[in-house]
């Protein structure tokens, strides 16, 4: 097993939390600490780039690259390491969280109140999701886990509209709960005989898991460490903290709430539930696509529903999500040999719709900056005023309804693909589901921005340069991937081939 | 040969115009925005010449070769962009630049002084790129890509003027009901890959297009890779595909509604794009189709059953723009039938030939509107005094439509009822037999019709006294006391400037002549063989690995049927012209005389308020979708409230005690809850 200490991804994850420390103490003036929180999100992102960009995916590349460990809580007992380090399936996921941080960054430009904290809370953020994609010992993984709940409430509870102490208590209350479950399943995990040890490298080795007397089933494990993650992605019936969250969330949380926070779950369900319990997985492979497809329709049907453009995007979330499951699914293939693809698309669909619902939660927050409501049937006819804010929410749509050319499109297919091998039927049934997300992005379309232009919105204004920014960084990224999806695909591939050597192949 | 480069550049060089356009002229050059149709006129001058030059080497050496380019390969899932050289898609290429060029051409013309000129011309160059792309496409994905991007710019274009409500509406349903089609064909395709190791045991790939035509073939080496009910469900799977794009009923009511884009638009969506593709796609997986004869039969009746239905809804129709969207409908269906009826050449054919007469029909109906203002027939009449080249084009397009010889629609839609009329056409059982003469019957009575509906037209438009134009119909407007809700323009009853009338002289002279030229019916005529057109396609389906498969006859000129056709045809004119040349300015129309008929028609069947009220608003939207809407907020939210974790009604009084205000409190409490956890953790 490597070690050592290259330095990157510690520099990458802590960057953002060193730029907030010195926010606090040492920048004075709202003006300097937006261009100081900018700069720091900049430099991050950089790094970021450098992590995905400088992974090798080459035959000979080891699994996990950049390893940073050293011992944390040394002793027999414990053996707790700090051990960060990704493979094929985080480094895009590290990126992504650069891309979003600046946009997020950057979203909050015209915030006026408790300017300080805002950044403060964003970039600590950043450092708990940053550590969350690239921990490899669990303990470690954990921890950031938890550290990102308390900026996440803050921004709701504080900057956020609406009932945002409800939306952020809710928020708080559901994660916990799953963080609880996931805790029992760790320790369990630790305790278990022949295993005693957080690391994830080692936990996700063929036999490390299997075999070995355990304090509990395996497919025990496998649920609890389930309801953790699927609350954060959120799975039908564990959902309903989302819609509230997003739309009482400042348009910043709501960028990383949606963009890579949900993703933590996608995340964790593919490193833990399907890296650590192969087998597991493939014999509840029929119950994740069941989920997957209930979130798919279900999901698409309740956004039908929604006149707020947030809760809109964000009840679409729950649909789009419900397709990582889908994809997860595959692994119960039942028509011939077991491909990636659908492990792959399910991957890829977290990159994609962090990228696509960060732009769509931009373009909605200006939105509602500028016309100070969200209430769809109020807007209409803002096209003609704001070409640019139109352009956005219009590629972002398409490109959340799937659209060839734009990044959903290629997650999409690639998720049914590999499903429509194991489960024909309900794969087919999610399938509709690119009928009702059209339905509800050109409904959405249709009456805010086309139609005739109301009076009210006579002088409102397009987005200024530092509001159009964080959205063409977006567009050029769903553009980019949409055209040359081989950028992410071939690391994801490369980090998911050792996974998908794992899974027992002729279960049924 | 024609290199690589050069078929590349076909498809790139409207694709760069939309680049250039989009990225350069929109944004900063928005004063020069004349230069944007300039430039993808240049463009698609150059893409049509090396369509030709292709169409040229097709002929002279036959099909190029060219190895594909890797785009995905994720688990097995290999997708490559490829071209399919064939001689279906050099004919196509053809066609959608030549038709793309001649549009472009009278836009310049139709939308001067359009504030958003540059839009126009960038989603433009989108739609024929996206066209071409559709039609070079060898990998399966990359066409369903393509064909998404057709119609993702449809979507633009027919919303164009995106701040009248009814152009967003329109938009909005045509891409759910071609969506709704798309999921059959996303279907088909995800069966292709679940069969994908049989595929890989015959060494093939279960997305490239010609290894999906070999496994269709009973042929290849241990009987055919797909067969059975799985190959007819997937061929209609792609039919369904087929039927939203072309307008197929059920799936038809999008079209009409398209009418709201700009007339170029809907010259260019009604003869070379859009709807052409549905007909490409069947004819593109013909040799799939072909080993399976009950979608095949499903597809001949689906297609004779609408030329016929649509043609009914076109005898009513007092919007120009209307007619001719019916018209296009119901010629569809005749294409479609000819390929259910194994006339996969004559529907090509005849695609070729609509596509000259019905961009010419379509840019009439512009030209008209230039003059009056408004596309309403009834406040029409008397123009072909004031413009009489446009009446002279009028008659060659609707003659070649209503299929009178020698123009070009009476040679196709000859060898499509010439197909229904022989019945070896495959080797169907009595099923598929019945099915053919009933499609017959379906495409001879809408011969009927279509003649009747044209000259009506004809005789509404140009003939008679001028009855007002959009002046009048703004006044009768106001008097019912009705807002004005057609966008009427001004009335000034002139000839159109020459960027308009100049491409509409070159199609009249293509729906004279096409039909004839392309496929001499008699003799060698310009050294152009007889039967050139379908002997080109059956050759290009035998030179793929079917050869000895396929089975397609070139079939004879049939004199009985051609004068059959002509006679039904000429008895549509004449009723036409007897109820409607000599009618007085006041009368009311007489097909009003029938009113329940009248009405149903003119309610188009009541289709609209089947889908929109019945079943999307009352049982789908207000039904199933409220009731999930419930369960979501009452049971499943519910019970997370009366679980207690957040409780609404408990909520303000228990919170607020802890809610000092002090959010950082929350913060600290938290931090330190977190890290209680952890200490538990670690001492235990």
């Amino acid at each position: 097993m490597d070690t050592g200490f290259s330095g990157l991804l510690t520099a990458t994850v802590f960057l953002p939390a060193a730029g907030a420390v010195f926010i606090l103490l040492l920048v004075r003036g709202d003006r300097n600490i937006r261009v100081v929180a900018a700069m720091v999100a900049v430099a991050d992102l950089v790094l970021t780039l450098l992590v995905f960009g400088l992974f090798s995916r080459g035959d000979d590349a080891a699994r996990f690259q950049f390893i940073d460990q050293f011992t944390w809580i040394p002793g027999e007992t414990l053996r707790a390491n700090y051990l960060l380090g990704v493979d094929g399936l985080s480094a895009p996921l590290v990126a992504l969280t650069g891309i979003l941080g600046l946009c997020a960054v950057l979203a909050s430009w015209r915030i006026e109140t408790r300017v300080r904290e805002h950044f403060v809370w964003l970039l600590v953020l950043q450092t708990a999701v940053m550590g969350v994609f690239s921990s490899l010992d669990l303990l470690l993984f954990f921890l950031f886990w938890e550290l990102e709940l308390v900026p996440m409430y803050m921004l709701i509870s504080i900057w956020g509209t609406g009932r945002k102490e409800y939306s952020a208590m809710k928020f708080l209350m559901f994660t916990i709960l799953g963080s609880a479950f996931m805790l029992v399943a760790i320790v369990a995990v630790f305790l278990t005989p022949d295993v005693g040890t957080f690391d994830m490298r080692a936990l996700s080795t063929q036999g490390t898991m299997l075999g070995a007397g355990v304090l509990l089933p395996l497919g025990a494990l496998f649920w609890l460490f389930f309801i953790g993650f699927a609350i954060k992605l959120p799975v039908w019936p564990l959902h309903t903290w989302l819609p509230d969250a997003h739309t009482n969330a400042p348009t910043a949380a709501s960028v990383m709430l949606a963009g890579v926070l949900l993703k933590m779950g996608g995340y964790g369900l593919l490193r833990i539930n399907v890296g650590m319990f192969p087998a597991q997985a493939q014999q509840f492979a029929w119950a994740l696509v069941t989920l997957g497809v209930i979130s798919v329709l279900y999901g698409a049907v309740v956004t039908l529903r929604q006149t707020d453009l947030k809760r809109l995007i964000a009840y679409s979330s729950v649909s789009h999500m419900g397709l990582v499951l889908v994809g997860i699914g595959s692994i119960g293939v039942t028509h011939g040999a077991l491909t990636s693809a659908g492990l792959n698309g399910a991957a890829m669909q977290l990159f994609t719709h962090g990228t696509i619902t960060g732009l769509l939660f931009l373009g909605a927050g200006l939105v509602y900056d500028k016309t100070h409501t969200r209430y769809i049937p109020d807007l209409g006819g803002l096209a003609g005023r704001m070409p640019l804010v139109a352009a956005g929410l219009l590629i972002a749509g398409f490109a959340s309804l799937g659209l060839p050319g734009l990044s959903g499109f290629v997650s999409e297919v690639l998720v049914f693909l590999g499903a429509f091998r194991a489960y024909p039927w309900p794969t087919a049934l999610a399938v509709f589901g690119i009928v009702l997300a059209a339905g509800y992005i050109l409904w959405m379309m249709e009456r805010a921005f086309f139609g005739v232009r109301r009076d009210r919105f006579a002088d409102i204004s397009d987005a200024s340069l530092i509001e159009a920014l964080p959205m063409a960084i977006l567009v050029i990224t769903i553009v980019g991937v949409g055209i040359y999806p081989s950028i992410l695909t071939d690391v994801f591939e490369f980090g998911l081939s050792p996974i998908v050597a794992l899974i027992p192949v002729g279960l049924p | 040969m024609v290199s690589e480069a050069s078929i590349w550049a076909i498809l790139l060089l409207p694709l760069a115009a939309f680049v250039v356009i989009g990225l350069v002229v929109r944004p900063f050059l928005n004063r020069y925005a004349w230069v944007s149709g300039i430039l993808l006129i240049i463009a698609l001058a150059a893409a049509l010449a090396l369509s030709v030059l292709t169409l040229d080497a097709v002929i002279r050496s036959g099909e190029p070769h060219f190895e594909g380019r890797q785009w995905l390969d994720v688990g097995g899932a290999v997708i490559e962009l490829a071209l399919l050289i064939d001689p279906l898609t050099a004919i196509m290429l053809v066609v959608v630049t030549g038709v793309s060029l001649m549009v472009q051409i009278y836009s310049l013309g139709y939308m001067r002084g359009d504030p958003s000129y540059a839009r126009y011309f960038a989603y433009m160059a989108l739609f024929t790129a996206s066209m071409l792309g559709l039609v070079l496409s060898a990998n399966i994905i990359v066409l369903y890509a393509f064909w998404e991007l057709v119609g993702v710019s449809s979507y633009l274009l027919i919303g164009f003027w995106h701040e009248r409500p009814a152009a967003a509406a329109a938009a909005k349903k045509a891409f759910l009901i071609t969506r709704i089609g798309d999921v059959g064909f996303l279907i088909a395709i995800l069966y292709l890959f679940l069969q994908g190791d049989r595929f890989a045991a015959a060494g093939l790939n279960p997305f490239h297009i010609p290894d999906i035509w070999q496994a269709a073939q009973p042929l290849a080496a241990g009987g055919a890779v797909l067969g059975g009910v799985g190959l007819t469900w997937l061929t209609l799977g792609i039919f369904s595909g087929a039927m939203g794009k072309s307008g197929q009923f059920p799936l038809h009511s999008w079209l009409p509604d398209a009418m709201e884009g700009p007339t170029p638009v809907s010259a260019l969506i009604h003869a070379a794009t859009m709807v052409a593709a549905g007909i490409f796609l069947v004819a593109r997986f013909y040799p799939v189709f072909q080993a399976a004869q009950h979608a095949l039969t499903v597809v001949a009746l689906v297609g004779g059953f609408t030329a016929l239905f649509a043609a009914t809804m076109g005898l009513v129709m007092n919007d120009i723009k209307r007619v001719m969207a019916y018209s296009t409908v119901s010629q569809l269906g005749y294409m479609m039938a000819a390929l259910g009826l194994g006339a996969f050449p004559a529907a090509i054919f005849h695609l070729v030939t609509h596509a000259s007469f019905k961009a010419l029909l379509f840019m009439v109906a512009g030209n008209v509107n230039h003059a009056t203002g408004t596309f309403n027939m009834r406040y029409m009449g008397g123009l072909w005094r004031r413009m009489p080249l446009t009446y002279a084009l009028v008659l060659i397009g609707g003659l070649s439509l209503v299929g009178i010889i020698p123009f070009a629609g009476f040679w196709s839609k000859d060898e499509i009822l010439s197909a229904a009329w022989s019945d070896g056409w495959h080797g169907g059982g009595p099923a598929a037999l019945w099915a053919g003469k009933l499609t017959l019957v379906f495409l001879l009575t809408g011969v009927l019709l279509t003649a009747f509906y044209t000259f009506r037209m004809i005789y509404m438009t140009f003939h008679g006294e001028f009855r007002g134009g959009a002046e009048q119909e703004r006044a009768d407007l106001a008097a019912e006391g009705q807002p004005n809700t057609g966008h009427l323009g001004e009335v000034h009853l002139a000839e159109s400037p020459i960027f308009m009338w100049f491409p509409m002289v070159l199609l009249g002279v293509a729906a004279v002549f096409s039909g004839y030229l392309l496929n001499p019916q008699w003799v060698e005529e310009f050294g152009i063989p007889k039967h050139w057109i379908t002997e080109f396609l059956i050759e290009g389906l035998k030179s793929t690995p079917l050869a000895g498969v396929v089975h397609l006859e070139v079939p004879a000129f049939n004199r009985w049927m051609a004068a059959v056709s002509t006679v039904i045809a000429l008895a549509g004119i004449g009723l036409a012209s007897v109820l409607y040349l000599r009618r007085s300015a006041a009368s009311k129309d007489p097909l009003e005389a029938i009113k329940p008929v009248h009405a149903l028609l003119s309610r188009k069947y009541f289709v609209d308020e089947l889908y929109e009220d019945v079943i999307v608003r009352r049982s789908f939207y207000n039904g199933m979708v409220r009731a999930v809407d419930w369960v979501d907020r009452v049971v499943v939210d519910g019970v997370v409230d009366a679980i207690g974790l957040v409780s609404r009604n408990l909520g303000p009084n228990f919170l607020s005690r802890f809610q000092t205000g002090e959010v950082q409190a929350y913060g600290v409490a938290l931090t330190l809850g977190s890290l209680l956890i952890l200490l538990g953790f670690l001492v235990f």
